[in-house]
């Protein structure tokens, strides 16, 4: 087991070395930001002293060794549009998105489990039929536009729900739904599917024929073998949930990592953009290291190999 | 009624209803199985077999098929009559069943004792001194090795002859009047099939247990068997003792059967093939369903379904070559 962990830790690092070059890469392709940041009319002098201080002088290659040397100490640059070090900056939003992430996560896992399940179960009839159609436009409903359409029904219309900013629990609602709606549509198909191929084993059979009652076979027996392609399929779906944060969060006036990310690009202040970039990556690669143990501890086959 | 009875199985019909049609898988078995007697069900693949024995438990695979006729009587009650509450009460208690590959039939991820515990009654394992130590006398009951460590194992540490012993310890621990042996053998190696016949018999002898065995093997059947039922295209065409069968078959299905089996005396020859299909099970002939393959087929074999005609004691076949008239 821990064998196992330090292998998904080494494997985090090098996929993190990977992210950090290619987020430099890009960051040196989209053209010199000295252009963007300073008016029109500035004078040489005042470019070449805003090069210096961003540190853009010299060879690509040396830029780079700076960038990583600082990477590794924890400084990913100063934001141009804060004056504080960029990491800082990204730490000082993190709480705010990390309040809105598992409560996308928990309406997805408290939605889709039940409705996975029961579409399994009641296969081809109207509840299934219902909750594929609600699937397939969770899916297919692209999650600014959900974000417009709920403060429209909800803060505009009825007035029943602020419609921007943190504050009470009030204001997690539309903001959580936005962001989860296409977690809880995507879970619930893959935990129907798997449920399916679940519902269909030999080892069922054996369980019902044990004379087990459907309770015990559906939550022993059945889930949690369903709920391995989910596991594996997380680290894709955390992927979207963190690019997802950036358009909610931006929907909803949030003061998060998301809203964050938008605004490094607007205002091209790209040490931000890259540090929050890094961040996010270091982000994703935690979750799904939690997951990847998760997964060992719910099939035995992982745990020792 | 005949308390030596433990199943009797009368005119059972399983049909799957399909969109392209009603395939009827089981269609008019009857049987009857005594108590300690090992009865072999044997045929070729998709002739009903395994529909049949998962008819008497009620655990179809799906909502397409239904039984839809008959009586499955265990000791005297009809299971097809009973709740869905009362069936689970049933299984696993007086029916119970071995499944044919050993490698999916135990849940991957739960050990060997969390799934025996399940079979364990509360009372046994306050008895017993424990759910693990009960676990662990029921393994030992199969005779599997080291039985202190296998409880704590998972399926995927175990081999497959092992693991078949415990989906046979799981079938088996609360003493079931029937079970039913779905090609128990077929997924093992031939050296792990004898010792796992062995012990199923041995088990067996030491209860009145009556066991349906399923198999497609001459071999397991003249090993293992009382009886034989030969069943072909949904209904069974010959029964009669073990040696009975063998030494004068009836049916020119079971002749061909017979005669494709390998013989050590006569390794140069040809094996025996049985030439064409059987029919397809959404369009059955109105006659005899073997006619079209049949040898000896005549032109009231067309006409209508042969009746059961008795050849000796306890043997009967549906021939219409058999007609004493």
């Amino acid at each position: 087991m821990q064998g196992y962990i330090v292998r998904r830790l080494f494997q985090g690092v090098v996929l993190l070395v990977i992210v950090t070059t290619i987020v430099f890469a890009v960051g040196r392709l989209t053209g010199n930001p000295v252009d963007l940041l300073l008016p029109e009319e500035a004078s040489e002098e005042e470019r070449q002293a805003m090069i210096e201080a961003l540190g853009l002088d010299g060879p690509v290659l040396e830029q780079f060794v700076v960038f990583i040397k600082g990477a590794v100490q924890g400084d990913l640059g100063v934001s141009i549009r804060y004056r504080q070090p960029a990491v800082d900056v990204f730490f000082s939003r993190l709480p705010n998105t990390l309040l809105l992430m598992p409560a996308a996560m928990l309406l997805a896992v408290f939605m889709a489990i039940p409705l996975g399940i029961l579409s399994a179960l009641r296969r081809g009839r109207l509840t299934d039929k219902v909750s594929g159609t609600i699937a397939v436009l969770g899916i297919a409903t692209p999650n600014f536009w959900l974000g417009i359409l709920l403060i429209y029904i909800f803060s505009v219309q009825l007035g029943w729900l602020p419609s921007s900013r943190m504050g009470d629990w009030s204001h997690y609602v539309l903001p959580t739904i936005t962001l989860g709606t296409f977690l809880v549509a995507g879970f619930m198909r893959l935990i129907r599917s798997s449920m399916l191929d679940v519902l269909d084993s030999e080892f069922v059979k054996l369980a019902r024929i044990k004379g087990l009652s459907e309770m015990r076979v559906v939550w022993k027996h059945c889930l949690r073998n369903a709920l391995i392609p989910v596991l594996t399929l997380w680290g894709v779906f955390m992927g979207g949930l963190v690019t997802g944060t950036i358009v909610t969060e931006t929907v909803y006036a949030w003061p998060g990592v998301g809203r964050l990310t938008y605004e490094a690009v607007i205002f091209r202040d790209y040490p931000l953009l890259q540090a929050v970039v890094i961040m996010d990556a270091v982000l994703i690669l935690a979750i799904n290291l939690v997951v990847d143990i998760l997964y060992a501890y719910v099939d035995p086959r992982i745990r020792f190999t | 009624m005949n308390g030596d009875i433990a199943l009797e199985v009368r005119d059972l019909h399983t049909h799957f209803f399909l969109r392209r049609g009603v395939v009827k898988a089981v269609d008019g078995v009857s049987f009857s199985l005594h108590r300690g007697e090992v009865l072999g069900l044997v045929g070729e693949s998709g002739c009903g077999k395994s529909v049949t024995a998962l008819s008497l438990l009620r655990l179809l695979p799906n909502e397409a098929a239904r039984t839809v006729q008959g009586q499955v009587l265990l000791d005297g009650e009809d299971l097809l009559v009973k709740s869905k509450r009362q069936m689970r009460q049933i299984r696993g208690r007086k029916i119970s069943m071995i499944l044919q590959d050993p490698q999916t039939s135990l849940n991957p991820l739960f050990t060997i004792g969390n799934q025996l515990s399940e079979v364990i009654s509360k009372i046994g394992a306050e008895r017993g001194g424990g759910v693990m130590q009960q676990a662990i006398e029921v393994l030992r009951k199969v005779k599997l090795s080291a039985p202190e460590q296998r409880v704590r194992q998972y399926p995927h540490e175990l081999s497959g002859g092992m693991k078949q012993r415990v989906v046979g310890a799981i079938a088996m621990n609360r003493g079931p009047r029937v079970l039913i042996a779905d090609e128990p053998t077929t997924a093992l190696d031939v050296t792990i099939q004898l010792q796992y016949l062995n012990l199923l018999k041995e088990l067996q002898e030491n209860t009145d247990m009556a066991i349906l065995f399923i198999t497609h093997d001459f071999g397991v059947v003249a090993r293992m068997c009382d009886r034989v039922a030969v069943m072909y295209a949904g209904r069974i065409v010959e029964t009669g003792p073990v040696r009975e069968v063998f030494n004068n078959p009836s049916h020119p299905y079971t002749q061909a059967l017979i005669a494709s089996v390998p013989k050590l005396k006569r390794p140069e020859a040809r094996l025996h093939t049985i030439e064409g299909q059987p029919p397809v099970l959404t369009d059955l002939p109105k006659g005899c369903r073997f006619e079209a393959r049949c040898p000896h087929a005549e032109a009231r074999c067309r006409a209508a379904y042969p009746d059961s005609f008795t050849v000796g004691a306890e043997h009967a076949a549906n021939c219409w070559r058999l007609d004493p008239a």
